[in-house]
């Protein structure tokens, strides 16, 4: 694929600078592959598939840590549907109008669109149900599956690639989308990790602390989003919540701090996404399926070694030393 | 009345012919009362009785259906210097939280709206550390919050407040799933922090605790049945006329 056809709206001089820069990316991958002899390093759509991948295992745990301890952990889930949706109303509006915008253009901004929407309707009416969630959820996939049966040619057979995420069709194009993802990403968690920390551990004392709660609630669902339609190319629309779940779920068996939980999340995340993308070119097998796999199994290790952690804890710290009395350790 | 009779007043709440319903049914009818700083005031009365709504009102969670509520002078709901009044809700006592996070990074918590989009700094953990040893639980700064008890958990709380530097500490039943011994421990810090200063308001559902301990006792069922120091609660009926009087008084006490 050209850069020519771009991106509809990503104005040229940054498009170039990131295109500079995952060139630059994939021959230093190429060379390490040579020099090393790893095989699957040669092909350029290994190198998207490793950038792409490391920065999911990134961003993903980042906003799935906030989502988990709010026990959000379905919203994932919920937006990645409406993706799909987002997802068939790009390739809608290319088949029937011959234009050429990437359906994960089309599927950020409807993800988005329906991230808000789950916030307000939880705002309106109750508090967060699981009941909202799958109603959205379906609302969503039903719309993308009607949308995309209405499209006569051939556009089915690209559907897959969309459910189950595909390494070799990360394209340079998307991996620009998903660089300009993890840079909206991470600014805007660094620029509000406090006020995100403070809501997600104590909403009420939030509140009283002056800090919107809704307001800091919609920016959440739309982060989400962005995260979800970032990580579906290869994870797939099916298995993206499992990035912005199971690598937090291990991290908080053995993380002490807020701090530890979520820089072991991402630790955790990167190295399923390493293993996960060696394993699946290796065995030929689909990456996402590969990558959750391989982030369960690592959460199954972390819930044996938290139990043996917090063994030693309790043998060494029994009991709690009250203020009265004198420190254990 | 007040702790310090010498201060001049200055009303940090004033709740002015407030009444208030969830639903159409109120739960507050009419509640006046104004809290001046340096006080140590008690609410009482019984479950479902709109303590804790007149808490929430105060601190500008829920709009009155009727009256005013003034926070440091300002509207409630309008207030901005949010930072100035410490909140420790109710089930902080309760292990449900499941996350990872330290004591010390809870604390810290409490100098967030100070830091505002910036950088935490290290004057802010300087304050967290300060505040943990005033509650006199710096030694287990690193310890995760699931791992404390009711009572230090709750003292943790009250670190937060400090560190933000509040001026108002407001606390809805600190000691629900706190141990009888640590419940005196605890209102022993209560009393040294309104010694040096803290207003301090709370709802609690052990009377005897608040008529030993605070200094003025407020008796509210919807709507309010005493204020006043605690001496004069304890002699009055007030108790008997906000419970009903088939209410078993067993945990009164004898004030000294």
């Amino acid at each position: 694929m050209s850069t020519s056809d771009a991106a509809v709206g990503v104005t040229s001089v940054p498009y170039n600078a990131l295109d500079w820069l995952i060139e630059s990316w994939s021959n230093e991958l190429r060379e390490i592959g040579e020099e090393l002899g790893i095989e699957m390093l040669e092909y350029t759509f290994m190198h998207h598939a490793f950038l792409v991948g490391a920065l999911i295992a990134v961003m993903a745990p980042l906003i799935g840590t906030f989502l988990v301890h709010r026990q959000l952990a379905l919203i994932g889930d919920a937006l990645a549907h409406t993706a799909f949706a987002g997802v068939a109303v790009g390739l809608f509006v290319n088949a029937t109008f011959g234009t050429g915008i990437s359906p994960y253009i089309t599927a950020v901004v409807v993800a988005m669109v329906a991230a808000l929407a789950i916030e307000l309707i939880s705002e309106v009416t109750d508090a967060y149900n699981d009941v909202s969630m799958a109603i959205v959820l379906s609302t969503g996939f039903a719309l993308g599956a009607v949308l995309i049966s209405l499209n006569t040619g051939g556009l089915a057979v690209g559907i897959n690639q969309y459910l189950f995420g595909n390494l070799a069709t990360v394209s340079r194009e998307n991996a620009i989308i998903l660089v300009v993802l993890f840079v909206a990403v991470s600014l805007i968690v660094t620029l509000t990790y406090k006020q995100l920390l403070y809501v997600t551990f104590d909403e009420t004392a939030a509140r009283v602390a002056g800090l919107s709660v809704p307001w800091y609630n919609r920016l959440m669902a739309m982060l989400t989003a962005m995260v979800v339609v970032g990580a579906m190319q290869i994870m797939g629309v099916i298995l993206v919540a499992a990035m912005l779940v199971v690598p937090v779920a291990s991290a908080a068996q053995v993380a002490r701090s807020f701090k530890e939980a979520l820089l072991a999340s991402v630790v955790l995340a990167q190295l399923a996404v390493l293993v996960g993308i060696t394993l699946s070119y290796q065995y030929e097998a689909t990456a996402g399926g590969t990558i959750v796999l391989v982030a369960v199994a690592i959460y199954i290790g972390t819930i044996l070694l938290g139990k043996v952690q917090s063994r030693q804890e309790t043998a060494e710290a029994r009991p709690i030393p009250d203020e009265r009395e004198q420190i254990a350790d | 009345m007040a702790h310090d009779s010498k201060q001049y007043r200055e009303e940090l709440v004033a709740v002015r012919g407030v009444s208030f319903g969830y639903t159409a049914s109120p739960v507050l009818t009419d509640i006046s009362l104004t809290v001046d700083r340096g006080e140590y005031v008690g609410i009482v009365g019984p479950n479902g009785s709109g303590k804790s709504t007149l808490l929430r009102l105060l601190l500008g969670l829920h709009e009155p259906d009727s009256g005013s509520v003034d926070l440091l002078g300002q509207p409630a709901r309008a207030f901005a210097e949010r930072e100035k009044v410490g909140y420790v809700a109710q089930d902080v006592t309760e292990n449900t939280k499941r996350m990872p996070i330290t004591v010390a990074e809870v604390v810290l918590m409490g100098r967030f709206p100070h830091a505002g989009f910036g950088r935490v700094t290290s004057d802010d953990r300087e304050r967290a550390h300060e505040a943990l040893e005033t509650v006199g639980i710096h030694h287990l700064a690193d310890r995760k919050i699931t791992q404390l008890s009711g009572g230090q958990r709750q003292r943790a709380y009250i670190a937060r407040a400090l560190a933000g530097e509040a001026e108002l500490l407001v606390l809805d039943e600190p000691t629900v799933g706190v141990d009888a011994e640590s419940v005196d421990a605890f209102f022993d810090l209560l009393g040294d922090l309104n010694d040096d200063g803290m207003t301090v308001l709370l709802v609690e559902h052990d009377i005897g605790a608040v008529i030993e301990h605070t200094s003025r006792v407020v008796c509210l069922n919807r709507e309010l049945y005493f204020d006043g120091d605690p001496v004069t609660f304890a002699e009055s009926d007030a108790l008997d006329r906000a419970f009903g009087t088939n209410v078993r008084r067993d945990d009164e006490v004898v004030v000294s």
